[in-house]
């Protein structure tokens, strides 16, 4: 046996020892029992997800517009407008609210169909013509919802107490801007719900994740061998390698059921992907948006969670701390499924900056805003915030688990000058 | 801190008071100077200062919870002292020569599900072995130690003193250049005890240097040229094993026909007499004016012999008698 191999250096690169670390978690982690119910995980949350989606469906009530765009004369858009509040206190949430459209105000060649197929405004529908010949342009659906309100109206601002009520003509439109918001929102909300689902299976993974090595004592080989945020780096990337084992059992199983029987599920779930909204930064993208932040999410929590769950010395412990951590799990969830209806909105935009509910926020984001330089910096937003966590908690847990202290190494100039004897090199 | 007592010297890369080789001539393993350590509030180690050379091996010597084992971790970098300085290999941060090291810590720990094989070479990936390379040694190491039929086998299939050899293997396994070693002989056999000392020393001819506490003493003494005596969190004495057993004169035993006489008056004012035996340090000016009186004295001298002291008996006048008597108790816990 030789003194020293010379095919090795002196210290492995933090990254190489990260590398170590999850590979024999990756390893380990996927030959045990608990990768089992680490796959049988997401029928759980799924009670959750219903919950969450009924939620998620009111959100969409609200985001979906209700505004008509008023495209008459000036006379006939006050006239509208003032039996509609008059009728307001009777009628409340069944009628739509009314507004001019500045664009149509003093321009008699103004065109709202070609208006709302630009996509232009977030009008549910625009309102056309007089008040006794009034037509309703705007998307089929829409158009069909408001007709009744919108002549009811019509009526009330010809007279007071009119004794009939004018037809409303109806023009369609392909889509609109309120209409392809709306639908957008769907995509959102799935996207989010998916998101939220995976990094559930997180917690209970992640916490429990430096119990083994504190029981074992192997912590102490550990830390004597690399840096403790090595530790942290190799074990969050080893449970995200292993999440993407777990979806991808997930996927080719979803796939397969699909193969073989997608007319079946369509018909017992009322769900038809292929029907789901184009997400405004297309398809492709989104995907792969969809995968990096999922990536970024898990990589934030997870190392919140390590952190939180290195403190504890006993599984029980880690269960006590697991449903508090769930919790908060939720309301960054909600806090971003919240927002969606409020885009550029002080609150969204304090989901998109707050670093653990930043990926669902902008998750939304690409599935209803076309702009791609805002993920670009949120994506390296959350990469600096995983590196400050990974980074904090190391040293958190160096001093509140481990008592390390701060000294040990040569203060040059310093301890020179308080102490004489300072030690030297050894060359 | 008590420099006066220590018998090495601070001068940098040079060290005193070691035998193999001439200690100038040798640079440190291990040089660290003042480490303070508390723990809520009690200080745990309390201005540690110990030099080692390369390829000595030295025992950190004390009782348990005397600070062995938080001035190994502080030299290793798993925790930082509060104060002083501490270099392995002229490095102020060990993990940078993380390569170098191997480490058994006191509390032995592997990953239970894990094979012999994998575990040893998983310990030498954490030092920078490769993994393939790790089991290729791993294999011959096992075979080597009489365990190659449990190469396969988990490590909570093993026995304890089997899964200790396997991590002990495991420290081993990337050839380090400083091996640390917490109560290595802690819960293993004499047979396994010998075992290890025969590998101490195996490695210490290879010029790796062995740093291990004990609170055995006789450990120490059988295979250490330098020792550290650690009680309550302090260092009263650092050097050489030969320079403390120095310190305690050599102890007289002697043996006599008569029982009275003027001869009497020629002994020590600390002779203790047991049966037919006089016990007594060997005074200052020697052994000749004693044995003169003895002779004119008409003792009828039947044996007299000088007897060096031992480690023991120097740990007892360095560190006293309270924590001689702990040592004592936690060798007797062991043997229990």
């Amino acid at each position: 046996m030789s003194i020293v191999d010379a095919s090795l250096r002196t210290r492995l690169s933090a990254l190489e020892a990260a590398w170590v670390i999850a590979r024999r978690d990756f390893v380990a982690v996927l030959f045990s029992r608990a990768f089992l119910f680490f796959l049988l995980g997401p029928l759980f949350p799924v009670f959750v997800g219903g919950l969450a989606g009924a939620i998620g469906g009111e959100v969409q009530r609200e985001a979906v517009s209700v505004e008509i765009g008023l495209a008459m004369s000036a006379d006939d858009n006050a006239a509208m407008i003032a039996a509609g509040k008059r009728l307001t206190p009777q009628l409340g949430g069944a009628l739509p609210s009314l507004r001019e459209v500045p664009e149509a105000a003093g321009d008699p060649a103004f065109d709202a169909e070609r208006f709302m197929e630009a996509r232009r405004g977030n009008y549910a529908a625009i309102l056309t013509g007089t008040l006794a010949t009034p037509q309703l342009v705007g998307t089929e659906g829409q158009v069909r919802r408001w007709q009744g309100p919108v002549g009811l109206v019509a009526g009330h601002a010809l007279e007071a107490n009119p004794a009939s009520f004018p037809d409303v003509a109806s023009a369609f439109v392909a889509t609109s801007a309120a209409a392809e918001r709306s639908t957008r929102i769907q995509t959102a909300q799935i996207a989010q719900m998916l998101l939220f689902l995976l990094t559930m299976l997180l917690a209970g993974m992640v916490l429990s994740n430096l119990v083994e090595e504190k029981a074992n004592k192997i912590i102490e080989i550990l830390a004597a061998a690399i840096p403790m945020d090595a530790v942290f780096m190799g074990k969050l990337f080893a449970m995200l390698a292993v999440s993407f084992v777990g979806i991808g059992v997930w996927g080719l199983t979803a796939f397969g059921l699909w193969s073989i029987g997608s007319e079946a599920i369509i018909a017992a779930s009322g769900f038809d992907p292929a029907r789901l909204p184009a997400p405004a930064v297309g398809w492709p993208l989104f995907i792969a948006l969809g995968v990096i932040y999922f990536a970024m999410a898990y990589l934030l929590l997870g190392a919140l969670f390590l952190t939180i769950g290195a403190m504890a010395n006993t599984v029980r412990e880690v269960q006590t701390l697991s449903m508090p951590v769930t919790m908060m799990q939720l309301m960054v969830f909600f806090l971003a499924a919240y927002t969606i209806k409020q885009p550029g909105s002080s609150l969204e935009l304090a989901a998109v900056v707050f670093p653990l509910s930043s990926p669902f926020a902008m998750l939304a984001r690409a599935a209803m805003e076309p702009e791609l330089w805002t993920h670009a910096l949120a994506l390296a937003w959350q990469a600096m915030a995983v590196l400050a966590l990974v980074k904090g908690g190391s040293l958190l847990f160096r001093k509140r688990v481990m008592k390390s202290g701060g000294a040990g190494r040569v203060r040059r100039g310093w301890f020179a000058r308080r102490s004489p004897e300072a030690v030297e090199p050894a060359e | 801190m008590d420099m006066a007592v220590s018998e090495q010297g601070w001068s940098g890369n040079h060290a005193t008071g070691f035998s193999a080789v001439p200690a100038d001539e040798r640079p440190l393993a291990i040089e660290a100077k003042g480490l303070v350590k508390s723990f809520d509030g009690t200080r745990a180690v309390d201005g540690v200062d110990i030099a080692v050379p390369e390829g000595a091996i030295y025992g950190i010597l004390g009782p348990n919870g005397a600070g062995k084992t938080t001035t190994l971790r502080m030299l290793l970098g798993i925790i930082d002292p509060d104060e002083g300085v501490r270099r392995v290999f002229g490095h102020d941060r060990p993990h940078d020569i993380g390569r170098l090291i191997g480490y058994l810590p006191e509390e032995r720990g592997l990953y239970p599900a894990m094979k012999c094989v994998e575990a040893i070479a998983f310990m030498g990936a954490l030092r920078g072995l490769p993994l393939k390379e790790g089991r290729k040694r791993a294999v011959e190491l096992l075979d080597r130690h009489g365990l190659g039929h449990a190469a396969d086998r988990q490590i909570r299939q093993l026995s304890k003193g089997m899964a200790q050899t396997v991590q002990l293997l495991g420290t081993l396994v990337h050839n380090p250049r400083l091996v640390v070693l917490d109560e290595p002989f802690s819960g293993l056999d004499a047979i396994n005890q010998g075992k290890l000392e025969m590998m101490i020393r195996a490695l210490a001819d290879e010029g790796v240097t062995v740093i291990f506490s004990t609170h055995v003493i006789h450990h120490a003494e059988r295979l250490c040229e330098g020792v550290a005596i650690i009680a309550g969190g302090k260092v009263p004495y650092a050097g050489s094993v030969e320079a403390a057993r120095d310190r305690i004169p050599a102890q007289v035993r002697l043996e006599t026909r008569a029982r009275e006489g003027a001869w009497l008056s020629f002994l020590p004012s600390q002779t203790r007499r047991n049966g037919d035996f006089f016990h007594f340090p060997l005074p200052e000016s020697g052994i000749e004016p004693l044995l003169k009186g003895l002779i004119e004295g008409e003792a009828g001298i039947l044996s007299l012999s000088i007897e060096r002291a031992g480690l023991h008996d120097a740990f007892v006048a360095i560190a006293g008698e309270a924590a001689a008597r702990q040592l004592e108790a936690n060798n007797a816990e062991d043997r229990a």
